[in-house]
């Protein structure tokens, strides 16, 4: 089986240059990376058909081996179709962006970010409970030793609330 | 001429409904009954090939009478029929939801209507994926619905959709670019890209090209199936779709994923090449999966984040390829779709209930809408894997076929297994502590919707609102300028209220669910019965 080596050497060529833009976050630049990779895998596909040949048309002289594989041509033009549509959408979606934000970058996920910053206290859930004192235990504690505990508790959680709302 | 040759139909009828549902665009009304129909009439006739494969074995329609490995041919096995109708009644469920949805906020004209014709597409495309006999169709199945899914994520165009959207749209188009290669790739190996003609093929390949070829497939379905380290994506898009959007997303779109890294490891390549390294990433994404979702806020990203821990489960059982592991991945696939979507389904009542989905910001709806806190308390209990639920019994088949097998690695990931699911249910728990069961005087600067109707609020409007309780004159919030808007429309209700109840149901008929599991599995693995289906009897 030959292989056409222009067509190789142009696949990987748009394969490096697709796989360096997709990496930038400029979304005009992803969209063009996205063309040119959809554009590689298809001259991939075009080489997986074998070295070229006659127009897959049958005629009764021509021996079976003298004619082009068909298939891989139609895997292309699914594929073509396939990534005109996306390239289309994701031009939308691009402009969509750009009247949004003015800004032709990808953006954070201010939800995550806000995920990562916040801290590990938990009020609900990390702060000290205040020891149950019940009336029918054996060691009861006087009244006025039962009101002290929550309040140390609650001294605690308005100092952590107070850092709290000087770091934002 | 048996009813399974019917099967492409699952694949027909919602195009022609989506095509019905498009013309119909001004009529909301008949567009939501008509797509509601088609989906019905999918969901029967499903059934009925589920019945028929069940009976006799797998069955192959040879599209256009061409013979394969030449044609295309559609493949209805057990696996693959019961995927279908478990996608199709969720489906329908969620559309029901979203119907609802729409009916009560009137969304006559709006960008919403090419909501249906889509979700219609986004059904066809999972369909196809399923029946798919030949990789390329595969890939075509998978495109169909991303496209469908691309612009289901983006609708509406508000800022935080077009971000995640754009995030989702690379990240799915990379994927399927992979996908495109690896076929390339298989193609020039073998010379084929139906699926039962590889089967023998591929085996006779040398061990190089084999393990090249399949760590591509393994990668391209990764993406989609959201398996750590290729899970990112995920959780960053799917919270900011719509209610209805993101529970069908959850449950079916990563499942197709999940089916074909199946379908490639029992049928493509059943030599183990990879099956350390699918159980180091099943451990992996069960825990950091879990450990994200301990540290969100919010109840949409929350979920979002124990789907993709619980994609580890599946890819456990897999990596076993036994049969009791398969069987138990084939169930817990069945039962994770139904629970996943109907938990999201909640969360969108919950938020339609309490104005927002930050979990901080809702608190007491367990008094305000006791209703609301049973439909999430029983989806969260399966999911958490509590005994009686079908949850349990999914991770104590895994548990168990963890065990059989013996190996070190894999008592490592029954341990893994055991310490996520206690970890599902901390989360969930903690969700029910503060959304249901505090009191609403506890949430933080909470939604005047939340409000509207709350037993505890003072003055002559909140007791005209407690007297139509579902209903909130709102002249302040989400719902300013409008007028009476149904806060929890029924039919939004009664589709939850639907699928909680599949859910439930799934435990009750474990036993026949999970025979027919084994069936599937022990179908896949002796890999012959697709074969032959596919091929004729006479193929090796």
């Amino acid at each position: 089986m030959s292989v056409n080596l222009t067509l190789l050497l142009v696949m990987g060529v748009l394969y490096a240059i697709g796989i360096y833009l997709l990496l930038e976050r400029s979304l005009t630049r992803v969209l063009l990376a996205l063309m040119l990779l959809a554009n590689a895998t298809n001259l991939l596909l075009l080489a997986t058909g074998g070295y070229a040949g006659l127009a897959p048309i049958f005629g009764k002289d021509i021996p079976a081996t003298a004619y082009n594989d068909p298939l891989p041509q139609a895997f292309i033009l699914t594929s073509i179709v396939i990534s005109f549509a996306v390239t289309a959408f994701m031009l939308s979606l691009i402009y969509r962006s750009w009247l949004l934000s003015r800004a032709d970058h990808i953006q954070d996920d201010r939800e995550d970010r806000r995920v990562a910053r916040q801290e590990l206290f938990d009020a609900e859930e990390d702060s000290e409970i205040a020891i149950e004192v019940s009336d029918f235990h054996e060691n009861n504690q006087p009244a006025g030793s039962r009101e002290m505990i929550p309040e140390v508790t609650l001294k605690k959680a308005a100092v952590h609330h107070a850092v709290k709302e000087g770091g934002e | 001429m048996s009813i399974a040759s019917l099967a492409p139909l699952a694949v027909v009828l919602p195009f022609l409904g989506a095509a019905l549902a498009f013309v119909l665009i001004r009529q909301p009304r008949i567009q939501r009954r008509v797509s509601l129909g088609t989906l019905a009439v999918t969901l029967a006739l499903e059934v009925l090939v589920l019945a028929f494969v069940w009976q006799s074995g797998p069955v192959a329609v040879h599209l256009g009478g061409w013979a394969p490995p030449f044609g295309i041919v559609m493949v209805a096995d057990q696996f693959s029929s019961l995927l279908l109708v478990i996608s199709s009644a969720v489906s329908l469920a969620v559309l029901a939801y979203a119907s609802g949805q729409g009916a009560a906020d009137g969304e006559e004209g709006g960008p919403l209507s090419v909501f249906h014709p889509t979700y219609l597409i986004l059904v066809a495309g999972v369909s196809n994926a399923f029946l798919a006999g030949d990789l390329f169709n595969l890939y075509v199945g998978f495109e169909i619905l991303l496209t469908a899914s691309y612009v289901l994520m983006t609708l509406g165009g508000t800022g935080s959709r077009i971000r995640a959207g754009i995030t989702y749209v690379v990240v799915s188009v990379v994927s399927s670019l992979l996908f495109l290669i690896a076929i390339a790739m298989i193609y020039g190996a073998t010379g084929t890209v139906t699926l039962a003609d590889l089967a023998i093929k591929l085996g006779q390949l040398d061990h190089g090209t084999q393990q090249l070829l399949h760590v591509l497939l393994l990668v391209a379905f990764g993406i989609k199936a959201a398996v750590f380290p290729l899970s990112f994506w995920l959780p960053d898009s799917y919270p900011t779709a719509p209610a209805p959007v993101t529970a069908v997303f959850a449950g079916l779109l990563t499942k197709v994923g999940v089916y074909a890294i199946i379908r490639t490891e029992t049928l493509l390549f059943p030599s183990d090449h990879f099956n350390t390294v699918l159980m180091w990433a099943a451990l992996l994404t069960m825990l950091v999966g879990i450990l994200g979702a301990l540290a969100q806020t919010d109840i949409k990203r929350m979920l979002s984040f124990t789907l993709v821990s619980h994609i580890g489960y599946m890819i456990f059982g897999v990596a076993l390829s036994s049969v009791l592991g398969l069987a138990a991945t084939i169930f817990y696939i069945i039962h994770h779709i139904t629970i996943q979507t109907s938990l999201f389904m909640v969360t969108g009542l919950v938020e339609r209930r309490g104005g927002t989905s930050a979990i901080s910001r809702l608190g007491g709806l367990a008094k305000l809408s006791p209703l609301l806190a049973v439909l999430y308390f029983i989806p969260a209990m399966n999911l958490s894997g509590i005994p009686p639920f079908s949850g349990f019994l999914g991770k104590l088949g895994l548990l168990q076929a963890g065990v059989a097998d013996g190996s070190p690695m894999a008592y490592v990931l029954v341990v893994g297994a055991v310490a996520a699911s206690l970890l599902t249910l901390l989360v969930m728990a903690r969700v029910w502590n503060r959304v249901f069961w505090r009191s609403t005087a506890d949430a933080e600067d909470p939604d005047p919707v939340l409000l509207a109707t709350a037993p505890d609020a003072s003055g002559g409007r909140s007791m005209r609102a407690l007297r139509t309780s579902k209903y909130v004159d709102a002249t302040e919030g989400r719902f300013a300028g409008e007028n009476e808007i149904p806060i929890l429309p029924k039919m939004m209700v009664y589709s939850t209220l639907g699928l909680v109840v599949l859910g439930v149901a799934l435990s009750v008929f474990a036993g026949p669910l999970f025979e027919l599991s084994q069936q599937a599995a022990d179908a896949m693995l002796a890999r012959t019965p697709y074969i032959a289906a596919v091929l004729g009897a006479g193929a090796p």
